[in-house]
């Protein structure tokens, strides 16, 4: 599940990558990021509703660093907390370090992860995010060094915990997709 | 994409996390350095984003609009039972109305009655409050040829406001029925007494003068009375309230702290002031 894309099963020459094969790669490389930047620039339209961005963004950042972590690299996460930041009011680099933080747990815990089912990880994905709201409270206390209210932080990791089955079912459709997509000769 | 050596390309893998936490720390610092860095950002990144947000608007208004509908067809049902009560009940003051309408006028033909002629009005814009020789009154600008006189009644669009005191060539005081100098002749309703309502300078002005044997009611609803010839009877002025010391008071109709526009009333009367017999205000409005 975690090969990287460019890999193909033994025993067979590798086909030299042509113009659309290299699109198509790029394409399965790209879409995770600028899929979970779409989503959260849709969460941000000024509707009347608390802003879902971070419920948005977390889940998103979660599943791929999980599932595929080729295509949901630092740099990548850098630049969506870096999103995140600017569509939200937060401090600069506190989203940042927070999706950072969510990314780089996901990848020590991934082995693990993967072979459990989806209950257990939306229970892992639940305690994640209620950690990565108190870090995101911590860090933007620490930024004003005054202490905000903790309910709405409280509120994102539940917004982002209810979020994740949604997110979770369209996405493991789109990786089986790419799985498939992959693996065909 | 660029060929790496496996290695190297894990070494990069495993190098970058830190290295982006690190830049993460630095965009912190960066953000905490340089305050406004954030806003201008934000406002780029808003102005990128906006034609994403104006192609969704409509869309996202249709929803809406849907979600309105649902919600409106929901309610639909009861709405038309209370509509259908109200309509009832409406029904019924009509019919009472027109046959209260029909017995005056029996009544009417029968008394000889001389019916009043409809008031001509001329609605003003407010355009400042106090100023002047009074503490509470307001300053209309009328246009260059007007027909504003003093004495005039002026009305908002709830009740009684106060009287014209004085009148220019292109401007005219209205002096409030809240004023300290205002003393407006009233009837309360009920019990049909006459009374006199003395401005206070404070928002409600007191009742006084009302006849032995009557005592004014909470909630009583208070009116203009045809005495001294200077008002109309009738016009809505506001309803009795008991300070917390027991004096009746007039709570008014009228807004007087937020008065946009007034209508001025011409009733063609010319008790107390006859028209421009002073040059200066006078320093009592009503009689007492």
């Amino acid at each position: 599940m975690a090969m990287p894309p460019a890999r193909r099963p033994q025993g067979r020459p590798a086909p030299a990558p042509g113009l659309l094969r290299r699109i198509d790669a790029f394409a399965r490389f790209a879409f995770p990021g600028f899929s979970t930047a779409f989503l959260m620039v849709l969460a941000a339209a000024p509707v009347s509703l608390p802003s879902p961005v971070f419920a948005v963004a977390l889940p998103c950042v979660a599943f791929w660093s999980v599932f595929r972590p080729a295509a949901m690299t630092p740099p990548i996460v850098l630049l969506l907390g870096l999103l995140l930041d600017l569509l939200t009011l937060a401090p600069l680099g506190v989203s940042v370090l927070v999706l950072l933080a969510v990314h780089a747990l996901a990848l020590r815990l991934r082995r693990f992860l993967a072979r459990q089912s989806f209950l257990m990880v939306w229970l892992a994905f639940c305690l994640a995010g209620l950690g990565a709201a108190a870090l995101f409270w911590g860090l933007q206390a620490l930024l004003s060094l005054r202490l905000p209210p903790f309910a709405p932080a409280l509120h994102a990791a539940m917004l982002a915990a209810g979020f994740y089955p949604a997110i979770a079912l369209v996405l493991t459709r789109v990786h089986e997709a790419m799985l498939q997509a992959e693996n065909a000769p | 994409m660029i060929r790496l050596s496996i290695p190297l390309r894990q070494a990069l893998a495993r190098l970058s996390l830190p290295l982006m936490i690190a830049a993460a720390f630095g965009v912190m610092l960066l953000g905490k350095a340089d305050a406004l860095l954030a806003e201008r950002l934000r406002s780029h990144l808003s102005d990128a984003l906006s034609p994403i947000y104006a192609a969704l608007a409509e869309p996202m208004a249709a929803i809406r609009s849907a979600a309105e509908e649902v919600r409106g067809l929901a309610t639909l049902r009861e709405e038309n039972a209370q509509l259908r009560e109200e309509n009832e009940r409406l029904r019924h003051w009509h019919a009472t109305a027109l046959a209260l309408e029909t017995e005056n006028e029996l009544l009417r033909r029968q008394l000889n009655f001389l019916p009043e002629a409809a008031p001509a009005f001329v609605t003003a814009r407010v355009v400042a409050d106090g100023g002047g020789t009074y503490a509470r009154a307001v300053l209309l600008a009328t246009g260059p040829q007007h027909a504003i006189r003093k004495g005039q009644v002026a009305l908002d669009e709830r009740g009684f406001v106060g009287r014209v005191t004085e009148v220019g060539s292109r401007s005219a005081r209205v002096l409030l029925a809240t004023d300290m100098n205002s003393r407006i002749p009233v009837t309360l309703e009920q019990s049909r007494a006459r009374a006199v309502m003395a401005g206070s300078n404070g928002a409600r002005p007191r009742l006084a003068h009302w006849p032995e044997g009557v005592i004014p009611v909470e909630g009583e609803r208070v009116v203009t009375s045809a005495e001294a010839g200077a008002f109309p009877a009738g016009l809505p002025v506001g309803v009795v309230r008991l300070s917390p010391q027991g004096v009746p008071e007039v709570e008014l109709f009228a807004r007087l702290d937020r008065l946009d526009a007034v209508r001025l009333f011409d009733y063609g009367l010319r008790g107390i002031l006859p028209p421009e017999s002073v040059a200066r205000p006078e320093p009592r409005q009503g009689r007492r």
